[in-house]
């Protein structure tokens, strides 16, 4: 006797919270089976393992149906074929689109093509996440760029609207999708004790001040060519930044700056020496990284060079975390007294978002 | 030209890809009714055409109305190849017929490809403008009502019950026409899907008209069929129960919208078609020969009863001279006097209802049903048989001209099978047949027509034009005992027609009950039960060897009654096992197919408490020598007994102790055990003498002499009871509980196994059904265990045998949660009020119904507020009013519709009904491996049906389904070539529902909702 068809079909769709996450994990039907039985469900409701088996296998039919709609979650809202109350709709999407922070490590800031989908073996093997969920999560990442892509206005917004995510998610994709067109370099061994978090962080700041929608105007001519308003940083805006040069080209502006800052930090600051020993390296550090910005290749090394040209160096000399805020909201305001300096404005928005970005890369 | 048709083509969307250049679609829409066909414009490079037509206008005959359905079809537009079908819609206008139901159909439907499946939706408007017609000679019935449901829908009043109304059309199925061969599976498909909404639409109106004839406005308990008899046609048949409603809100009588007809119509032949062309599509079945002759070719019937023992027949009546549903005699034994009534008119004495108003069920009798196995190829007539000399040169032929002799033929068979039925209650001493129903099991050419019901006596007042209030109020004060008098035997206990173990009545200690009652209906409201009901089942199979023809139909029918008797003796032991004495709703299924039989009996048991408490089962050896022997006996008795106490426990089966003076003395018949040996062995006589030792008087003896009664002792005990907090029955709710919330899941499950075809015993093949069924069962309870407590009522099992070695089990109920803490005493409160306004007069009825009749003649004009009582009795009910938990319908933008096989939606009232849902889909893959298999494709299909029906009650303004059925779930696979082919026949009632908090605030306006706060608000103790 063998069971050639087995359905279940409710009126509503039945889904099990924990099937479901079986399958985004990608786990075979039997692989999902023996994990449910070692978690007791067949001693605590009595069921046979075949009761179980055939269970899990109609879930995953159902799952399987559902994934072409979530692959547009607005149709999944407006589809007739499968009833389901709008609470399991918003769960089925948030979950789908839910990825692991192991995976999302490996990828942020790669080229989301095809030659990063063939290293998908590797990062499957390397985190330990099945390959069809590590799949999935590529996909959804691809999917989510491809439509937000050309789209003006709010990312954020835009991948709330298109892919009905929570407002936390749905940053996250922005964030991601910010690095993949940036392609900022994540993977550097120096930069592994970062979380995705902490990318994540500098992504809204970065986008909230540094790309063109983060000027608050939308662009009069509706013509013109700056369509990803939120995606790309501000070429304007970037190559302004060669303007900060002066403060460390210039010797006495330099020099002004330092006792500017060590004046107002004396006593305060526990690193306080090791401060005045290293301002002008880390003064340097930071106005050179805001001038080379002009160019594609570093850009793409932002973090690498934050974390090489300031954190790494405060960290080997021990500065406790507010110490580093001391020292840079006294580093960023000190500019202001800076009478030769006309790009006071300028300054601001770069420094407002690199020094948020900098306290946030500051752990171990 | 009675009506004018106007439909609207609004807009489509995520309409598929049908330009892969491009990626876009051409779309634009063809709508087509009857003849007429209008065409929209192309709207160019677009998944979500906006079209926003003109109104499309058709100027129609009511009949066709009626008949035909309209079809949109979608299109891709080419420009150099012919145009792509993307899907198509089929609307059934019917609905808009009638005044009272929905006056538009407005919403998305889903666009449906029988390759491919739903493909996006389109928005259209339909509405309908209706002439009054005052044409006598008219064939449309327009205005007659039609319900699924087999009770007095909600929200009206039974003011006549006029009984039973049948018709059958007969086609050439287009899947067997020669053409078939040359065209693609989509035409064939389509020609198909349309041919048998046409014959829908054609039947519907055709019952109609024989309602309009006995003055009724509305078909209750409607039930719609169709055989594929493949070679031999198509046959959509219906039977239901005609009535006369009034809607509760509106004291006056409600009107068809079309003027009923005039009395001299009946004498007016309908033959006589004013319109030549609305015939074309489909044959017609005259009316004229109401006269049948029945064939004269042999028919393979083998009748059997539900009772144990054959019943020597009364003698037939009406037989060959008899019509279908018009002149009838045999009923005029019980109401001479009113030759003017609708009574007149009717030869069966059957109702499709299985629950009445209070005071309309008398007696019950018991449960008749009649089976007859007939051969297809043998329809035709004789002479054309002869003529044609093979069967198959007749397709060639027009088939218009032969089959007008078809539907004869079938409605003789029915015919037959009828008046067997009504014999069956007449020798049980009853004069009508409740809860009845038909049905068929094809297999090749071989087909077996089953038919059965509860014989019972009815309260003649309801069934005649008088008012049904002036009697009730009139018997009031009399005020019987009541909730035991439906128990009490019709028939006389002098001579039984079967030998029965007869009591007094352990409730009222008047009148004679019998030891186990079986109905087909559900349980009355009134009804005294003790604890909580369950689901019982009998599973059976039988080989037969594989047989042609005649040789076949011999074989089945020579099994038929062996099947009947071990179903009916498993029920029984069953029953016993669970302490129980009393089924309800009780339905035998015997499905045929190439090498074997099964059986398969599903019934909601309970213990009434006017009945005696159920006897244990004895085991009796065969052996008693051998010592180990008479060990496992004892052991395996111990292990019964167990069972019976574990059971009593778990449904909460705790009659009152009565002694036995107050019952009386022994009953005076002769104290026949009533005893059922699984073989007729010569040692009968041994037994009776060894369970005397048991001392209980009517314990049940299970013999054991082979082995095969050993596993029929075991697999009595296999039955797992569903875990705990999960109960279950197949009738419309759960004997016991009352307090459902408003949480509900209606579900189909499929399932096929495949025998392995080595050696299959009869044995063999018992185990893996059981298992099968048992399994599936367990399934159920394992993913609806996020509900618990809950009920699966509703319970409905379907099983074929679609090839060799397969056999399919299709399920479809609904799983409702209850609260476990609500006070379940509102029951006996809810059972004793009913019982006050009940009127079973028993006595005096059964002895003396035309007096009776005669009495309440005269009757007094009946205030409306009467009707709300009637209304009252509801059986969803109170216990709902107490659970206001509704669920918080979250805004979404697709309307959440509800569908439940139940009559009516807990938490909630049913404020209107908008007509009925009648579906038939077809659905084909040439891509099964890709689409998931065989579980891919039909999962997908169910779904897809489910979102159909969805649409179409959205679309006429309602927000759920009541009464839904799966009738056909027909699959045929052929993995080899990477096909298979699924047929769905589906109905139901739209309905619109309102939340019970809601209404209260418009209760002011509806009595009826004015009246159940009222009543239950002293109940509420939590």
């Amino acid at each position: 006797m063998t069971s050639e068809l087995d359905i279940f079909v409710g009126n509503t769709t039945l889904i099990d919270e924990d099937v479901y996450r079986l399958w985004l994990d990608g786990y075979s039907v039997g692989d999902a089976v023996a994990l449910r039985v070692r978690s007791g469900i067949l001693e605590q409701t009595g069921a046979t393992a075949a009761v179980l088996q055939s269970d899990t296998m109609d879930h995953y039919r159902t799952f399987h149906m559902l994934e072409r709609l979530l692959h547009a979650p607005p149709k999944l809202l407006h589809q007739l074929i499968y009833q389901i109350p709008p609470s399991r709709q918003a769960l089925l999407i948030e979950r789908y689109y839910a990825f692991d922070e192991a995976f999302v490590r490996e990828v942020l800031g790669k080229k989301l093509s095809k030659g990063t989908k063939k290293d998908l073996d590797d990062i499957s093997t390397k985190t330990g996440i099945t390959l069809k969920s590590c799949r999935r999560q590529f996909d959804n990442f691809k999917r989510v760029f491809k439509v937000v892509e050309e789209m003006r206005g709010s990312l954020v917004d835009n991948v709330q609207q298109h892919f009905l995510l929570s407002d936390r998610l749905a940053r996250d994709y922005a964030a991601i999708v910010f690095f993949a067109n940036n392609r900022f370099e994540t993977g550097k061994k120096k930069l592994q004790y970062l979380s995705f978090g902490d990318f994540a962080f500098c992504a809204e700041l970065m986008i909230q001040n540094w790309t063109l929608g983060a000027v608050g105007e939308a662009p009069t001519d509706p013509d013109s060519q700056v369509d990803d308003m939120d995606m790309d940083l501000d070429k304007e805006f970037l190559q302004d930044l060669k303007e900060l040069k002066v403060l460390v080209a210039d010797k006495d502006l330099l020099d002004l700056h330092k006792s500017l800052v060590c004046t107002a930090l004396r006593g305060k600051l526990g690193v306080f020496s090791e401060m005045e020993a290293n301002f002008k390296n880390l003064s340097r550090g930071l106005v050179n990284v805001a001038t080379k910005l002009t160019h594609n290749k570093d850009v793409r090394d932002l973090f690498v060079d934050l974390v090489e040209k300031f954190v790494e160096p405060c960290r080997s000399d021990h500065w406790p975390l507010s110490d580093v805020r001391l020292f840079l909201n006294q580093y960023s305001a000190s500019v202001h007294s800076l009478d030769g300096f006309r790009h006071q404005a300028l300054w601001d928005r770069y420094m407002g978002t690199l020094r948020g970005c900098l306290l946030r890369l500051y752990h171990d | 030209m009675p009506g004018k048709l106007k439909v609207k083509i609004v807009a489509g969307r995520h309409l598929p890809v049908m330009d892969r250049a491009s990626d876009l679609t051409d779309a634009f829409v063809e709508v087509k009714f009857g003849n007429t066909t209008f065409k929209t414009d192309v709207y160019p490079k677009s998944l979500n055409p906006q079209w926003n037509s003109e109104w499309f206008k058709f100027e129609v005959d009511d009949e066709d109305l009626q008949d035909e359905p309209l079809q949109i079809t979608v299109l891709d537009h080419d420009t150099y190849s012919a145009n792509d079908a993307i899907g198509k819609v089929y609307i059934d206008i019917d609905p808009l017929l009638y005044s009272e139901a929905a006056t538009v159909i407005s919403g998305w439907f889903p666009i449906y490809d029988t390759i491919h499946g739903i493909r996006g939706e389109i928005n259209v408007v339909v509405k309908v403008d209706l002439f009054n017609d005052l044409n006598r000679f008219r064939q449309s019935s327009c205005g007659v009502k039609f319900f699924c449901t087999t009770s007095i829908p909600k929200c009206y009043r039974a003011v006549i019950i006029h009984g039973f109304v049948e018709e059958l059309v007969v086609n050439e199925d287009p899947e067997y026409q020669w053409i078939d061969r040359i065209r693609t599976p989509r035409a064939s498909n389509e020609a198909r899907q349309r041919l048998i909404s046409l014959m829908s639409g054609e039947l519907q109106r055709k019952i109609g008209l024989k309602v309009l004839e006995m003055r009724g406005n509305a078909v209750v308990g409607y039930l719609q069929c169709f055989d594929l008899e493949g070679e031999s046609g198509l046959v959509v048949r219906a039977i239901g129960t005609a009535c006369t409603l009034d809607k509760l809100s509106s004291p006056a009588a409600f009107l068809p919208a079309c003027n009923s007809p005039s009395k001299e119509m009946k004498e007016i032949p309908f033959n006589e078609d004013p319109n030549p062309n609305t015939h074309s599509s489909g044959p017609s079945t005259p009316l004229k020969n109401q006269t049948y002759s029945f064939s004269p070719s042999k028919s393979y019937s083998r009748q059997s009863s539900s009772s144990d023992t054959d019943l020597s027949l009364t003698p037939k009546t009406g037989m060959g001279s008899g019509s279908a549903g018009k002149e009838g005699g045999p009923f005029k034994a019980l109401l001479r006097q009113q030759t003017q009534s609708a009574l007149e008119q009717r030869e069966f004495p059957f109702f499709t209802l299985t629950a009445f108003p209070p005071g309309f069920l008398v007696h019950v009798g018991g449960v008749v049903s009649a089976r007859s196995v007939k051969l297809l190829d043998r329809i035709h007539n004789p002479a054309f048989v002869g003529i044609m000399g093979n069967t198959r040169s007749y397709k060639l032929l027009d088939w218009n001209s032969f089959n007008s002799d078809e539907p004869e033929t079938r409605d003789a068979w029915w015919a037959e099978i009828r008046q067997e039925i009504k014999s069956h209650a007449k020798a049980l001493g009853c004069h009508a047949v409740v809860g009845y129903s038909e049905s068929t099991s094809i297999c090749e050419e071989v087909c077996i027509l089953s038919a059965s019901g509860t014989a019972a006596v009815l309260n003649p007042r309801f069934l005649q034009d008088g008012t049904v209030e002036g009697c009730l109020e009139q018997r009031l004060e009399e005020n019987l005992p009541a909730g035991c008098g439906f128990c009490h035997i019709p028939y006389d206990e002098l001579n039984m027609p079967f030998p029965a173990h007869l009591t007094y009545c352990y409730n009222c200690r008047k009148q004679k009950v019998p030891d186990v009652l079986f109905t087909t209906i559900d349980l009355p409201t009134d009804a005294t039960v003790i604890g909580k009901g369950c689901l019982i089942q009998a599973r059976l199979c039988r080989l037969k060897k594989k047989a042609q023809a005649e040789a076949n139909a011999t074989a089945i029918s020579n099994l038929l009654p062996f099947m009947e008797y071990e179903v009916h003796t498993q029920l029984m032991n069953k029953l016993k096992l669970k302490g129980m004495n009393a089924l309800f709703g009780l339905r035998i299924q015997i499905t045929v197919g190439e090498n074997m039989l099964m059986g398969l009996a599903s019934a909601t048991g309970v213990y009434l408490a006017a009945l005696p408490t159920p006897g244990g089962i004895q085991i009796a050896g065969k052996t008693p020598n051998d010592g180990s022997y008479e060990q496992h006996i004892s052991h395996m008795q111990k292990k019964i007994n167990d069972t019976i106490a574990k059971n009593k426990e778990l449904y909460e089966i705790n009659p009152p102790e009565i002694s036995e003076e107050i019952i009386g003395s022994p009953i005076p018949e002769p104290r026949q055990r009533s005893r059922l040996l699984r073989s007729q062995s010569e040692s009968s006589d041994e037994v009776t003498e060894l369970d005397l030792s048991h001392g209980k008087k009517d314990a049940f003896v299970l013999e054991i002499d082979d082995t095969d009664a050993m596993e029929d002792v075991h697999s009595l005990l296999t039955d797992v009871p569903p875990p705990s907090g999960f109960y279950s029955c197949n009738t419309e709710i759960m004997p016991g509980i009352n307090n459902w919330t408003s949480e509900i899941q209606m579900f189909t499950s499929v399932r096929v196994i495949r025998l392995s075809s080595l050696n299959l015993t009869n044995h063999a093949l018992n185990k893996n059904f059981n298992d099968l069924c048992e399994n599936l069962l367990k399934s159920l309870y394992f993913k609806l265990r996020s509900m618990i407590p809950c009920c699966l009522c509703h319970v409905n099992f379907t099983v074929s045998l679609p090839e060799d070695e397969l056999i399919q089990v299709t399920v479809t109920a609904v799983a409702i949660t209850f609260d476990k803490n609500q006070a379940l005493q509102t029951t006996k409160a809810h059972v004793e009020k009913s019982l006050q306004r009940a009127s079973t007069d028993n006595e005096e009825l059964l002895q003396f119904p035309l007096e009776l009749c005669s009495d309440s003649l005269p009757s007094h004009p009946f205030p409306p507020a009467k009707a709300v009582t009637v209304e009252k009795t509801s059986p969803m009910g109170e216990g709902n009013f107490r659970n206001r938990s509704a669920a918080p319908c979250a805004n979404s933008t697709v309307g959440v519709v509800k569908m439940t096989p139940l009559s009516f939606i807990p938490g909630a009232k049913i404020t209107k009904y908008l007509g009925i849902i009648n579906m038939f889909f077809i659905r084909e893959t040439t891509s099964l491996r890709e689409e998931g298999g065989v579980s891919g494709f039909l999962h997908a299909f169910i779904a897809e049906v489910f979102a159909m029906v969805r649409a179409h009650v959205a679309a006429l303004g309602g927000n759920a389904v009541v009464s839904y059925i799966m009738k056909q779930c027909v699959f045929m696979e052929n993995p080899n070539k990477n096909q298979a082919q699924c047929l769905i026949n589906v109905s139901g009632d739209a309905v619109v529902f309102a939340r019970e908090s809601e209404l209260e605030v418009v209760s002011t306006q509806q009595p009826a909702a004015n009246c159940q706060p009222a009543c239950t608000g002293g109940e509420v103790t939590t």
